[in-house]
This record gives structure tokens, C-alpha cells and sequence, in this order.
């Protein structure tokens, strides 16, 4: 067999750059290495054309327009911009952001900075499924509210919110809309007039592109918003974003917009179609069951929960082999099971019997044929071992047992 | 998050998994962890009545890789010491034994509590006072 070892399917991660990527990114380290702000000398308008072009096609992919696009380090930084740069500018207006429980934590973790700078945070539960009720929404608007925060698609279960709803809402209300569409961009279609968006973070490294850059849409008419900057500095990117512009980075950004504006619609196909393949065959294990909604829905996650056994031990069992991932605690730095899984609604042990998997550009047929074999040989093997799988197939209730929490 | 070489050993060879039958007089049985914990290890010891000897462990873990090659490593040690030596067993050997990092300590205490609630099992069903545990933190 002529299939490599380690197979990737953590693409919701970070995605290998593209190597069209590259390639169009390595002039700009050596010959073309100008600051972009150098406006007398030939260095720095190839620079500052460079990044030009990139904002075309990264405002394409999304629908915008270049001047609406700004360049950040990556979506951590956009969300961060989104969140503090539009409470500080809207204060005369409100102190209210809704946001919902399954958010990145780039989201969450600034609204809690938000809400100790004197702002007042929503957390919208979501359903078991994943999905916000938009009826919930609209009742968390009140007088103060200034801006709506919903992710697009999520990065653990791969759920995609109604976005045109929640703009119609935001809309309706006069209220912003913000999405973190860091998943999403480039695997889906984007449209930023179509889908009612208002400020929009994505990333390079999610789509093939390069780590260490990403954008923040603002969109400039109906409404014009505004944001705060975070930075003090040269006042780059019409002020709102000052620093040195990461011209390489950029110039990858857009290579990798250019590329799945192109490929996204034959990509999705192709790996919705895999990803497919993979959840059918590892749900006809016993008690395996998928995470959120499976129709709306990324084309390349999936998320699924095999009982009685814990995500990391399983991983354990292919970990040399397949790279994935697990919202089990003993992946995570926290010690605290998936919160995302747990926002639906499901059990610790669930949560922590969950793996992740994230196709991408580069997944082939037989990767996933391999991985089908591998994570049920080991499921089944860990089944055997575990005390309770062996109580569930004597028709113990494992809730019934007096547990000792530690 | 790279694991010893013994832990893997034992993840992929594991030792003694299995069951004893719970209902006789001379297995003990502990049961510890909780599934919403992500670890929950079942240790069973079966005592040579004659010579207070482990003459059988079983166990069997829901957990990580370190879960269960802790629970392996324990019933390897626990065949052969008798009730009282078993007891001496500390999580600290363990961890030594193991090479765990300091965020999978908690799976050699783990190990140790389900030791002690097979010979307290064992220890009750044979008119013996149970054994009062000291707290380890998980």
C-alpha cells in the first residue's frame, strides 16, 4: 500500500499551505521585501501593490469591497478588534453584545474582558443540536444592545448558524452583526451582502493560506461601521489597524482566498461526499452518535461520540498514524471536557468520548478507508477493556451507580 | 503530549484485562472514578485463602492511555504480594514505574484508590473491618 503515515484530519485546526501559496508568497521575503508604507521608492509600491491585489481577491471571495477588508494577525486578532473596537465606538449607543454559549474562545474570552470594562454579555444557550433560536435572540435585544456576535461555522462540531436570519433580525433592530466566520470562509459561500454581515474575522491558515494573518471585514456602507483600534501606531488600514503590513502574509492570504473562490464549490462536493462515507461506516458502531446538527453543517467535519470510551485513550490507539482531535479533557490544557459539546446539552462522559475530524484539501479516499479501520479496530478494542461498556451490555444503568467525583 | 515508551507498552499489551466473578467469597472488587470524570478503573483482586496471597487481578479502565496502563502495571504488581504488601502500594511508584507527567498523576492515584477498594471489597465480604482511606487528591 502506498498510502503515507501520519494522515491529517485536523484541518479545523490549522491546513497545510497551499503550495500555489508558497509560491506566490516567496518573492516577498527576499526581492520584494518593501514596506508597503514606503511611498517614495520602488521597494515599497510593489509592496504596497501586492497588497492591493490581495485585498481584491480576498474582498472577491467574501463579496466586498477591497476597502472594506482589513488586515489583522489572524482571527483571534479580528474578533478582538470586532468586539472591543465596536463596544468603544458605540458606547454613546449601548453596552449590550448577545453572543452564544458555543463561540470561539477568542470570542468568549473577550467578551468577559468586555463585561469587566463595564459592558453587559448575552450568552444565548443553544439547542441540542447546536443551533441558536432565533426567537431567544430577538428577546435578548433590548435599547442597549449595539452588536450581535455569532459565529458562522463551529470550529468543534461544524454547525453553521442561520446567518441571513440573524442579520434580518440584527437588521430589524438596528443592531450590528459580527460573525466569526474563521471555519467557514473558503469552504462554504461567503457573502457578505447576501448574508446581511456587518464585520466578519477569518484566517489564513484555516484555508490553506499562511498562520500569522487574517482579516477583519467592516463593512463601510449600509451601515458605515466603525471600530475602535486596539493598536496605537502609523494609523494603517484607514486607522483601525496599525503595524507594519505582513506583506508576504497578505499576499499567501490571497493567493489562498483566490484558490477556493475557484475550488471551494468541486472541494465541498468532494469532501462532504468523504466526510459522509466516514460518519456511515463508523456510526454502524454501536452507541455512536454524531454531534450537532448534520444538515447544516461544514462539508468537511464531523464530530461524533463513541460511548464508553475516552477520547484520548482512543486517540492513543492510531495517534502515530492519524492526527485528530478530541473533546475529551485530558486533550486540553484546561483538564475540562469540550464546552462546546457540553453547550448541547450532552453528558461529561459523552464529551469525553467525542473525536473531531476535519477533512481537507489534501484528504484522499484511501486515507479515510484507513482511518474507518483504524478507529473501529481500537474502538472495539477499548470497548473490551472498558468496565462500562461491559455494564452497559449486562443492562446496568451507569446512572444508577453511586460514583466517586474526584 | 508524548508518552513514556511504558506507557504505551502497556496501552497496547495490556495486562491481566479482564473479570473475576465479583460474587465469590474470596474476590474483591473496587470500583473507582466516574464516567463524567473521563477515568473510571475496576480492579479485582482473587485471594489464596490459605496463604493470603493475590493469586489473580483483572481490571478493566474507561480513561486515557496512562488510565489504563496504570491499571495494568497494578494488577501485574498486585499477583504474588499478599493483602497486607498490596496495601503498601503507593501511586508514587507508580508514577516512578510509568514516567507520568505531572497532569496524569492523577490516574497512579486513581490506580491506588481502586487497589485499596478491592481489598477493602475483599476485606468486608470476609468479616473484616473495612480499612479507613486516606485522601489522596485526584
Amino acid at each position: 500500500m502506498s498510502l503515507k503515515l501520519p494522515i491529517y484530519l485536523d484541518n479545523n485546526a490549522t491546513t497545510p499551505c497551499d503550495p500555489r501559496v508558497v509560491d506566490a508568497m516567496l518573492p516577498y521575503f527576499t526581492e520584494k521585501f518593501g514596506n508597503a508604507a514606503s511611498r517614495n521608492h520602488s521597494f515599497g509600491w510593489d509592496a504596497e501593490e501586492a497588497v492591493d491585489y490581495a485585498r481584491e481577491q480576498v474582498a472577491k471571495l467574501i463579496n466586498a469591497d477591497p476597502k472594506e477588508i482589513i488586515f489583522t494577525s489572524g482571527a483571534t486578532e479580528s474578533d478582538n478588534l470586532a468586539l472591543k473596537g465596536v463596544f468603544e465606538m458605540y458606547q454613546s449607543k449601548g453596552n449590550h453584545i448577545i453572543t452564544a454559549t458555543t463561540e470561539h474562545k477568542a470570542v468568549l474570552d473577550t467578551c468577559k474582558h468586555i463585561e469587566k470594562m463595564g459592558g453587559s454579555v448575552t450568552y444565548l444557550p443553544v439547542a441540542a443540536d447546536g443551533l441558536i433560536d432565533l426567537k431567544e435572540l430577538e428577546n435578548a435585544i433590548t435599547d442597549k444592545t449595539i452588536l450581535i456576535a455569532i459565529m458562522y461555522g463551529n470550529n468543534e462540531i461544524g454547525v453553521i448558524q442561520p446567518v441571513r436570519e440573524i442579520s434580518a433580525i440584527a437588521r430589524k433592530h438596528g443592531v450590528l452583526f459580527f460573525t466569526d466566520a474563521t471555519q467557514a470562509v473558503g469552504k462554504v459561500p461567503v457573502d457578505v451582502q447576501a448574508d446581511g454581515i456587518d464585520l466578519m474575522a477569518f484566517s489564513g491558515h484555516k484555508m490553506y493560506g499562511p498562520k500569522g494573518v487574517g482579516a477583519l471585514y467592516v463593512r463601510r456602507k449600509n451601515p458605515r461601521v466603525k471600530v475602535t483600534a486596539q493598536m496605537d501606531g502609523g494609523g494603517h488600514e484607514r486607522g483601525m489597524r496599525s503595524g507594519t503590513m505582513n506583506v508576504p502574509g497578505i499576499v499567501g492570504l490571497g493567493k489562498a482566498c483566490e484558490l477556493c473562490m475557484n475550488e471551494m464549490a468541486d472541494e465541498a462536493k468532494r469532501l462532504s461526499k468523504m466526510r459522509d462515507r466516514l460518519e456511515n461506516a463508523l456510526l454502524e458502531l454501536e452507541e455512536s452518535y454524531v454531534n450537532g446538527n448534520r444538515e447544516h453543517r461544514l462539508p468537511h467535519v464531523c464530530n461524533i461520540s463513541f460511548k464508553y470510551v475516552e477520547g484520548e485513550g482512543l486517540m492513543m490507539g492510531f495517534n502515530k498514524n492519524i492526527a485528530l482531535s478530541s473533546g475529551s479533557a485530558c486533550t486540553s490544557a484546561s483538564l475540562e471536557p469540550s464546552y462546546v459539546l457540553k453547550a448541547l446539552g450532552l453528558g461529561d462522559d459523552l464529551a469525553h468520548s467525542s473525536l473531531r475530524f476535519g477533512l481537507g484539501r489534501f484528504t484522499t479516499d484511501e486515507q479515510i478507508d484507513y482511518t474507518i479501520e483504524q478507529i473501529k479496530t481500537t474502538v472495539l478494542k477499548l470497548r473490551e477493556m472498558s468496565p462500562l461498556w461491559e455494564m452497559y451490555k449486562e443492562g446496568i444503568d451507569l446512572n444508577s451507580i453511586e460514583w466517586a467525583h474526584h | 503530549m508524548a508518552y513514556s515508551d511504558k506507557v504505551i507498552d502497556h496501552y497496547s499489551n495490556p495486562k491481566n484485562v479482564g473479570t473475576l466473578d465479583k460474587a465469590k467469597q474470596n474476590v474483591g472488587t473496587g470500583l473507582v472514578g466516574a464516567p463524567e470524570c473521563g477515568d473510571v478503573m475496576r480492579l479485582q483482586i482473587e485471594v489464596d485463602e490459605a496463604t493470603g496471597v493475590i493469586s489473580d487481578a483483572k481490571f478493566k479502565t474507561f480513561g486515557c492511555g496512562s488510565a489504563i496502563a496504570s491499571s495494568s502495571l497494578a494488577t501485574e504488581w498486585l499477583k504474588g504480594k499478599t493483602v497486607d504488601q498490596a496495601l503498601a502500594i503507593d501511586n508514587m511508584d507508580i508514577v516512578e514505574e510509568l514516567n507520568l507527567p505531572p497532569v496524569k498523576i492523577h490516574c497512579s492515584v486513581l490506580a491506588e484508590d481502586a487497589i485499596k477498594a478491592a481489598i477493602n471489597d475483599y476485606r468486608v465480604k470476609n468479616g473484616l473491618e473495612a480499612l479507613v482511606l486516606d485522601e489522596k487528591k485526584h
